[in-house]
């Protein structure tokens, strides 16, 4: 029973495609909602996030979606999937938009990739990380359940995260520098590409997380 | 092994419908975008371009709803281009569920839309379609300038300097079309998507005048395309997009398969 997975929604962008990926992969029903009531009734919740990371952390905060946020995680302990911007949220700060204040929810920070960017053997990369890469499943979670090692996720993003507790690093990828894909602690997943645009594995990730039950 | 390189199936939409033919197996209907999108999608296609050529402004809406009938059911990204002049028009393509809108003509006639959309909605969703022909060759050396109305209407605009300047404005990506070569089948105009590809950091598609695999790799190796659109040889049926995958790969390129 998958049940109901609420989909936060701070008006940053359009949630049609992470909702539709979610029903796509078996979810019973999908509400993209900021109510308090519908996401506390919600089995699941999955926080995501697009464009730039000012705009977003207001919008969180002015709509009270932080403390959603914090209610899903600590107090009712439900399964969470933070995707891109929502994972970035999740920590203390950003270097995007001259240095934003995040949730703090994880130590570490976002940072940007730099210019120029180059891979280890000299050649230039450009920025945004744009396309599919491939995810190192550097921890065993059941969200990586019958998800080969090395699987490619669609990414779109010109900053990175980097998390202080390296524990918590669930998926890496390399593209100039190692950045942490993939964080897994206690109920929360949270993953820099997007899973409701990475076709086969992105589609598993999210079914995955329609099974999980929040431990690991 | 790193980032792979992409290959983009483009679909040319007139009025909810795909113009040019598809050869495609198992069909039903060769114009539905939808149809067509899906086995892109099933094929391996790493991306969904989608041009809307329709001229009238009334089928505006009908490109809208076929955008999100497609992003109901393909889990790929999806740029939407042709005719988006406005920040209301990006907005409802990407609340349609488009993942990028491509800008073309409206850069040229306002730079500062794309400064704006990329604010608004994030770089990484802005793309910048930019059309190329090489014009007289300045010290022996090719220049090439932007045209606008499907390459028959000079700007005087330097193609490379273009580039640059829309890139800083904030565009996530450029898509570079030779209009010597659209159509012709003859391979990419490399010597403008080098100068471009060179002159930016941020990600440029390679379009236009693919007939053959090997124009693909071409690109990519020599051009220093990071992604490679094509329409006429898959909707043609020449190729499939796995076939295109298997020749860049045994050219030592990396892809997603």
């Amino acid at each position: 029973m998958t049940g109901t997975v609420a989909v936060i929604d701070y008006g940053m962008g359009n949630l049609h495609s992470v909702a539709s990926a979610l029903e796509h992969a078996g979810a019973e029903r999908v509400v993209v909602s900021c109510d308090p009531a519908e996401i506390s009734a919600a089995d699941r919740v999955v926080f995501p996030g697009v464009g730039a990371i000012r705009d977003c952390m207001a919008e969180i905060r002015r709509l009270h979606c932080d403390e959603l946020l914090m209610r899903a995680l600590s107090d009712e302990r439900k399964p969470v999937l933070a995707i891109c911007v929502g994972m970035q949220a999740l920590l203390d700060r950003s270097e995007e938009n001259g240095g934003v204040d995040c949730l703090g929810l994880i130590p570490g920070e976002v940072r940007f990739f730099g210019h120029p960017l180059n891979d280890a053997e000299g050649r230039r990369l450009k920025v945004p990380h744009m396309g599919w890469n491939e995810v190192r499943q550097v921890r065993q979670h059941p969200l990586w359940a019958g998800i080969a090692d090395g699987a490619r996720f669609y990414f779109v993003h010109s900053y990175y995260v980097k998390v202080k507790e390296r524990a918590l690093v669930a998926g890496a990828v390399d593209y100039g520098v190692s950045i942490d894909a993939a964080l897994a602690r206690d109920n929360l997943f949270a993953v820099q590409f997007h899973p409701e645009k990475s076709h086969t594995a992105g589609l598993r990730l999210l079914k995955n997380f329609l099974e999980w039950d929040g431990t690991c | 092994m790193g980032l792979a390189r992409r290959i983009i199936p483009c679909l040319d939409v007139d009025n909810g419908r795909v113009v040019k033919g598809v050869n495609f197996v198992g069909i039903r209907d060769a114009g539905d975008p939808v149809d067509i999108a899906r086995r892109y999608n099933e094929e391996g296609a790493d991306e969904i371009t989608f041009l809307d050529i329709t001229a009238s402004h009334e089928d505006r809406d009908t490109t809208a709803h076929t955008v999100e009938a497609i992003a109901c059911e393909v889990f790929i990204p999806l740029t939407v281009g042709g005719g988006i002049r406005s920040l209301a028009d990006i907005r409802n393509m990407l609340n349609a569920g488009a993942d990028k809108v491509a800008i073309n003509t409206a850069a040229i006639h306002n730079p500062q839309l794309v400064q704006e959309a990329s604010q608004r909605f994030g770089a990484q969703c802005i793309v910048v379609a930019i059309d190329a022909k090489r014009v007289a060759d300045v010290d022996g050396r090719p220049r090439y300038e932007i045209f606008t109305h499907g390459g028959r209407r000079p700007t005087g605009i330097d193609a490379v300097a273009w580039a640059q300047r829309m890139a800083a404005l904030g565009a996530g990506e450029l898509l570079l079309t030779s209009m010597d070569r659209d159509g012709t089948r003859d391979g990419f105009e490399l010597g403008v998507t080098r100068a471009i590809t060179d002159a930016v950091d941020v990600p440029v598609i390679a379009s236009g005048g693919v007939g053959r695999l090997e124009h693909l790799a071409e690109g990519i190796l020599i051009g220093g395309a990071d992604a490679v659109l094509a329409a006429s040889i898959f909707h043609f049926g020449d190729y499939t997009i796995a076939q295109a995958k298997d020749h860049l790969a045994s050219c030592g390129i990396e892809v997603r398969r």
